[in-house]
């Protein structure tokens, strides 16, 4: 019923697929004719099957890691040596006149980075003395410097960043995915978010969001303490033989009933009571680290249970070679506002680096040295940038940046990005972008584009209108593309 | 008005040739898809115009298709010419329909003359009561609704489905009335019985139950984006379910629609609002508020006015408006400027975006009556301070006369000369001639000093003076360096039977307080806190001498007493060097204690007022003698209960309406810094206009909501019951009557419903009875082979559908099944178990309190609904989060969704509670017991087939259990909840038959309505 124009339907490869995981459950359905039974359910799920590329993918699967708060540009990719210049003294007001800022009042102070800057590798990427094993793959990553977005609040902007729009409502980019491309592993979901840090983000479970979509589409997050999926484990005393009597009478009496109403609604619900059977197994093996040698635990810095960073950093390569989709990393406290030790520029800082880029670093080499890389795009970076000036929140006398919506760096990398480039520039002060301004929307564009969609025509209709995740908006950066 | 005539015509006697395409029906959306968007009112490629028959003039030649450059472009081969440009290409059918339309002479229905902007589009045309069609067998048709229904399967050569099985029909009845399942008795009787008007009063009962009111309010809470948190970054708890409680009322009062939306949109501006009035208006206070740090209010009190205006649209008006906030409506007649008159009239309600305000205390019917008993109170006691009293009358204007000649008098103290003066720590207290008593000795962190003496019984006053002594560290009063002291408490006893009686102190006051780090006033000598006490440090750093008087609240009734002073602040050392107390017993004078300065004013006024007259009266009752004081007690007390009681009293959020309304402009692209041309508010220009002399506010616009000319509001409400009740409404895009928007299925049907809806006087309960009584509602729900070949989606009502039930539903049951549920209607919301760790993603500290008695049972609707994380299953099931209004939730089918029925402990409890009911109620046989539980769960009985594999699995699990009694003990211990008191189990035949349970609770018929 839902006019699709963009969308034709490929139902021969959803249906062998389908057929595949039902055979490989050794369902026994008593006197119904499985053939039937998978006709049915095949044309039950027709609405359930993936968008037909526009072109051919460069990309198969996103990992994006997410550092919640907003990481500083000018601290970590965008060495600015006239800051140091005039370090400490009023920022001109031809930047700050009719400004709004979250919490900067008055006229503020420039706020020199007190992080040293190099160039490395072949390609002479510069990134700071904070972020050394990024240095050590400069060659193998894309920095954008020429981000700029509309919020400068976390959760509008985070939103944004998620779905294309800075209000609630919207499908994330992890749903139009999922609904685009559908899964490529029957057993797991085709969007999966996992969270680290002291807090989620601010933005909280709408970040994951299916909005109008089906919610089939909506991101699960696999939790880092209990189960990683809800309900995934059977009740106390109930074991797997116990588990497997109930489904088997609960598929014979449904069958039952879908011979004496004949609605394909219940045989996709045999098959799904089946899947989450599976999920039972799967999961559970996805989220048990203890198969991975102690060298890969190590190189990721992953400190024996504990949650973390780094220990999401190595469940998303594990999702990513199951075929998961989207995996969606959140790690929270890069909100660098200078007004304790906890959030400044100079101890909060570095100890976020500590915990995020060696195992961001781990990943993305464990991806190129499995071949995945090639094919999964990596994404890094916060939802904007901060302040050239420094926050002096109250009078604060500890170092730290305001919000700054203007100019923020993201990182690629895999996924057919050119390597080794430094896309576009900030001013003096790196507050404006000068050169090859990239939006959230070129930035979605882009994405979609290298996963084989054109922005404009991977469509959804809700309250009568075509929707999309660029909104009416976005221009592919065809200048980063390898 | 013609093309509509020619639509009814076309639906009900199926008259017109069925290859002429209808020209609104099929033609124009073909355009409003792919043509409207560079050849409408906002664009005109190439000059070129498809919204109205004089634009497509150009492009189009009656009756000469291949000669028409509209076919021509749209079937090019050169991709620069073929239309839609860089769009995929119409399909072949719509090519054709195109054709065969101009072919016909290309019939573009004339638009008649007025100012208003006309459209044609079906939603916007007058509702008329369609005649009911002539059937050619009208065999089994109870209601005008199936001679519609059947109309169209006659000409589409479909058979309609027989009346289905009892059972299945009671409880699909119920479950869509009520939410909850029937009971198996009542269904049991009818099988025997066959009385024939028993499901209409089954109908009728159900209609009635509170359970109706429940069910009705669970849909209207997505509609209303109704939660428990205020959303964005903090998410923290508001107190919304006053509004929620006061929608399942109107529901239980079965109130009129129309009401029911004047209330909730503008209840706050009817002429004498009540109480439940300004509640209602809670509907849109449901936005969102964001309270992150460095938020502008502005920006987020325009997103909720915003949010008001799409959410009014889509819930009344079925119309997505929220197009027009940033250009105007693409496909559907609303300007950009439409937009923002419509905005106007929620421009200038008082809310901002960053806070709850306003808000109202809002009493329950119950907590008002309470609230009323401590009111009348109150006023009773004041009623008897100041009621008649002759012989206090007499005595007044004596007792004013010496307390003003007291005023200023300095009566002579009897200085109390203690017999005793002892201190609990290690200060040494010495008596001195005068009275007076001095400390020395090691100075202890606190102290209580006791002094034991006779006073002349009937005193009733105490001063303490602190004495300056050049003794002293800084020479007194106190012992520290500065002089300072803190008096913490101060307390008189007397000797009564060889026990200390404490006496009441009513009052202190002291000729300084000290204000800095403080205030420390003489009141904190005599109140409950003991740390908390009297200080007389000067700005000017000295301490001086100063006096503290007490009044007793009645007068030393014995010789002996004795005087507790204590020196127990968190202020070390801070205890009094030397002082004296003295005792007065002039009644007078203790009253003259503690006057404001009006009544001091009062008592020396040579002429006084009628104002100062009462103010001194009142003032003689509370003071003047022992029976006034006992009464001024009693109003103290009275006030004090009254106080707590309305601190206590729920709140709810209100729209309240400026004094000076806010200028409204259109702001560009939706921006709310870029503010362009200023409107008025008005309705939308194709619907139509507001009857002369409405007030052009939020009560207008209510009132032409449910005006009956308004074409919208009665389908759009009517569309909503019938897919209450049919799973699929007639119109799929419930939000969405424009062009865009799916056409219903069965105008007349709708029409029929509507119209029916407006006579009844919005009787919503008369609209469902009326459908669930029609022969269309009671049809067998099986998927019959040929009605999966001819209409799958069952769009033309061949069968009943069988939806999955919607989670707050599926909850329900489970309880209702278990014998778990806990039918408590309204009051705050509650929290059933559900995993730890849910509200971990939120940014806040708050957490979930899982409740332990039976609130962890009530129905689904009660359960508190955090936007930023809500109840981990209900998100499983396709509940969204409501940030934003959810006009129809999507019903999918997930594997999550089998976990969650199968493993959490909330359904685990509810196969418990039916474990049980089957051991308790059946009889000893297992067949018995089994078939008893399948009639609970599915209330139908078990069939052969059925009752074997059932058999099966208990042989399976009762020797799987048996063998493993700590598996069974493992299971039962984890449903302990939903345990029966005092009915002691076996844990391996319970664990047996919870798998029973489970698998009777997650069949697809349980989980499905049929």
């Amino acid at each position: 019923m839902e006019p699709r124009d963009t969308a034709r339907i490929d139902t021969s490869r959803d249906d062998t697929s389908r057929r595949a995981f039902l055979g490989g459950a050794g369902l026994s359905l008593g006197s119904i004719a499985l053939g039937s039974l998978l006709s049915k359910s095949a044309r039950a799920a027709e609405v359930d099957a993936p968008v037909v590329p526009h072109h051919a993918p460069k990309a198969k699967r996103v990992i994006w890691l997410h550092m919640a708060g907003a990481p500083s540009h000018i601290d970590l990719f965008d060495p600015k040596p006239r800051l140091a210049e005039l370090d400490r003294q009023p920022m001109p007001e031809s930047f700050t006149k009719a400004e709004r800022f979250a919490f900067i009042k008055g006229t503020p102070k420039i706020l020199a980075s007190p992080y040293r800057f190099a160039r490395h590798g072949q390609s002479g990427g510069e990134v700071s003395e904070l972020l050394p094993n990024f240095a050590r793959i400069a060659d193998k990553l894309t920095f954008v410097r020429s981000m700029h977005t509309t919020q400068f609040n976390h959760a509008p902007a985070q939103i944004l960043l998620a779905s294309g729009h800075e209000r609630l409502g919207r499908p994330s980019f992890g749903s139009w995915a999922s609904y685009g491309l559908g899964s490529m592993n029957q057993d797991l979901p085709a969007f999966v978010v996992l969270t680290s840090g002291k807090y989620g983000p601010d933005a909280g479970a709408s970040l994951w969001s299916s909005g109008f979509l089906p919610s089939r589409h909506q991101g699960v997050r696999l939790r880092s303490q209990g189960e990683p999926v809800p309900f995934l484990t059977n009740p106390p005393g109930v074991d797997r033989v116990g588990r497997r009597n109930v489904l088997d009478a609960l598929a014979k009496l449904n069958g039952i009933r879908l011979a004496e109403v004949g609605d394909p609604e219940i045989a996709t619900r045999i098959a799904q009571y089946e899947l989450a059977s599976r999920m039972q197994t799967s999961v559970p093996e996805l989220a048990d680290l203890a198969s991975e040698p102690e060298s890969v635990k190590k190189r990721y810095g992953i400190d024996g249970d504990k949650p973390g960073f780094a220990r999401n950093a190595l469940l998303a390569r594990r999702l990513l070679e199951r075929g998961v989709r989207f995996v969606q990393l959140y790690h929270w406290g890069w909100d660098s506002h200078g007004t304790s030790p906890g959030d400044d520029i100079v101890t909060s800082l570095p100890e976020r680096c500590r915990e995020c880029e060696p195992a961001s670093v781990a990943l993305i080499e464990d991806l190129s040295e499995r071949g995945l890389l090639d094919d999964t795009l990596v994404v890094w970076g916060g939802e904007f940038g901060r302040t050239p000036m420094n926050e002096e929140r109250d009078g604060s006398t500890f170092l730290g940046r305001d919000h700054h919506p203007h100019a923020f760096t993201l990182v690629l990398a895999g996924g057919g990005i050119q390597p080794g480039i430094t896309l576009g520039a900030t001013d003096d002060f790196g507050y404006r972008v000068t050169e090859d301004p990239v939006s959230v929307h070129d930035l979605h564009a882009t994405l979609l584009h290298q996963l084989g969609f054109d922005h404009e025509k991977l469509t959804f209709r809700s309250q009568g209108r075509d929707f999309r995740l660029t909104d009416v908006e976005g221009q592919v950066v065809r200048k980063i593309l390898a | 008005m013609r093309d509509l005539a020619a639509l009814l015509a076309l639906g009900t006697l199926g008259s017109l040739p069925p290859d002429v395409p209808d020209f609104e029906r099929e033609v124009r959306p073909i355009f409003a898809a792919h043509c409207v968007a560079c050849h409408g009112p906002e664009k005109q490629k190439g000059g070129l115009r498809l919204d109205v028959a004089d634009g497509a003039r150009e492009a189009v030649r009656a009756g000469d298709p291949s000669h028409s450059a509209l076919i021509e472009r749209v079937t090019s081969d050169d991709p620069d010419e073929r239309m839609p440009k860089g769009a995929d290409p119409l399909s072949a059918a719509e090519i054709a329909t195109l054709r065969t339309w101009i072919e016909a002479g290309a019939n573009w229905p004339a638009e008649a003359a007025s100012e208003r902007v006309l459209s044609t589009h079906w939603a916007y045309q007058p509702i008329r009561r369609p005649p009911t069609p002539v059937l050619k067998d009208a065999s089994g048709v109870r209601s005008p609704i199936d001679a519609f229904v059947r109309a169209r399967l006659e000409a589409a050569g479909i058979q309609p489905s027989f009346e289905t099985y009892i059972p299945t029909l009671w409880r699909r009845v119920s479950l869509d009335l009520t939410g909850l399942p029937p009971t198996w008795g009542p269904i049991e009787a009818q099988l025997i019985h066959e009385e024939p008007d028993a499901y209409e009063r089954f109908v009728d009962e159900l209609l009635a139950s509170t359970a109706f009111a429940e069910r009705r309010a669970q849909t209207w809470l997505d509609l209303a984006r109704y939660a428990d948190t205020n959303g964005y970054e903090k998410d923290e708890r508001r107190t919304a379910w006053r509004w929620r409680d006061w929608v399942i009322d109107a529901y239980a009062r079965n109130m009129r629609f129309d009401e029911f939306t004047v209330r909730q949109i503008a209840g706050d501006l009817l002429p004498d609002a009540t109480l439940d009035d300004r509640i209602a208006t809670g509907f849109h206070r449901n936005t969102l508020t964001n309270q992150e740090g460095g938020t502008d209010p502005e920006e987020f009190r325009v997103a909720a006015v915003v949010d008001r205006v799409n959410t009014t649209a889509s819930v009344w008006l079925g119309t997505t408006m929220a197009c027009a906030q940033c250009h105007s409506h693409k496909f559907d007649p609303f300007s950009h400027k439409d937009y923002y008159r419509f905005l106007s009239f929620f421009d200038s309600t008082e809310d901002v975006g960053n806070s709850l305000d306003p808000q109202i205390p809002a009493p329950t019917a119950a907590q008002a009556l309470e609230l009323a008993r401590h009111e009348e109170r109150f006023d009773a006691a004041e009623a008897e301070l100041l009621g008649p009293d002759a012989e206090a009358d007499q005595n007044e204007p004596g007792w004013l006369a010496s307390a003003f000649a007291i005023l200023d008098s300095k009566s002579p103290w009897g200085v109390f000369s203690p017999t005793t003066a002892t201190a609990k720590n290690c200060t040494v207290l010495t008596a001195l001639d005068d009275g007076s008593v001095l400390a020395s000795g090691d100075q202890p962190g606190t102290d209580v000093y006791t002094l034991e003496g006779d006073v002349a019984p009937g005193a009733d006053l105490l001063r303490l003076e602190a004495l300056e002594d050049p003794s002293l560290p800084g020479e007194g009063p106190g012992r520290t360096k500065n002089g300072n002291f803190v008096l913490s408490d101060v307390a008189v006893e007397v000797l009564e039977g060889g026990l200390w009686r404490r006496l009441a102190l009513a009052h202190a006051e002291a000729d300084f307080e000290q204000v800095r780090a403080g205030p420390f006033t003489a009141a904190k000598t005599i109140d409950a806190d003991r740390a908390s006490g009297w200080a007389i440090w000067r700005e000017d750093g000295t301490c001086r001498a100063q006096s503290l008087v007490v009044a007793l609240a009645a007068t030393v009734p014995s010789a002996r007493i004795r005087v507790q002073l204590a020196f127990e602040s968190t202020f070390a050392q801070h205890t009094l060097g030397r002082f004296r107390v003295s005792f007065a017993s002039d009644p007078a004078r203790a009253e003259t204690i503690g006057l404001s300065p009006a009544e001091t004013a009062a008592l020396r006024a040579d002429v006084r007022t009628e104002e100062q007259s009462a103010l001194l009266h009142r003032l003689y009752r509370q003071r003047g003698s022992v029976t006034g004081r006992e009464r001024a007690a009693r109003v103290v007390d009275a006030r004090a209960a009254l106080e707590v009681y309305r601190a206590a009293i729920p709140t709810a959020l209100v729209m309240r309406e400026l004094p000076t309304p806010r200028t409204t402009h259109v702001l560009e692209k939706g921006r709310f810094l870029a503010p362009g041309e200023v409107v008025l508010p008005d309705t939308p220009a194709v619907l139509p206009p507001m009857p002369a002399g409405a007030p052009k506010n939020r009560l207008g616009l209510a009132r032409w909501l449910v005006d009956p000319d308004n074409p919208l509001t009665a389908r759009v409400q009517a569309n909503r019951i019938w897919g209450d009740l049919f799973g699929t409404p007639l119109v799929t895009t419930v939000d969405d009557f424009g062009t865009r928007g799916e056409r219903p299925s069965n105008p007349e049907l709708l029409d029929w419903l509507a119209a029916e809806l407006v006579e009844s006087g919005w009787d919503m309960r008369a609209l469902y009875r009326t459908i669930v009584l029609s022969a269309t509602y009671r049809q067998s729900s099986v998927v019959r082979a040929d009605l999966l070949e001819k209409d799958r989606a069952n769009v033309q009502l061949a069968r009943q559908s069988r939806p999955r039930l919607e989670v707050e539903t599926l909850r329900d049951q489970a309880l209702a099944i278990a014998g778990l549920l806990e039918t408590k209607v309204g009051g705050p919301s509650v929290m059933p178990p559900q995993p730890d760790g849910v509200w971990a993603p939120v940014y806040s500290g708050d957490d979930w309190e899982t409740a332990a008695d039976s609130d962890r049972y009530r129905r689904g609707l009660y359960t508190f609904w955090r936007r930023g994380a809500h109840y981990l299953t209900f998100a499983l099931f396709d509940a969204t989060s409501r940030e934003l209004a959810c006009t129809r939730r999507a019903r999918s089918n997930s594997p999550l969704q089998a976990l969650a029925l199968l493993d959490d402990p909330a359904f685990v409890e509810c196969a418990a509670g039916l474990a049980q009911r089957m051991l308790r109620e059946a009889g000893p046989a297992d067949h018995q017991k089994l078939s008893h539980g399948f009639s609970v769960a599915t209330l139908r009985m078990v069939d052969l087939e059925e009752s074997r594999v059932l058999g099966r699995l208990l042989i399976q699990e009762r020797a799987r259990y048996a063998a493993q009694p700590d598996a069974a003990a493992a299971l039962v211990a984890s449903v302990r909840p939903a345990l029966r008191e005092g009915a002691p189990v076996e844990p391996v035949e319970l664990a047996a038959w919870i798998s029973i349970a489970q698998t009777l609770l997650n069949l697809d018929e349980v989980v499905t309505r049929n």
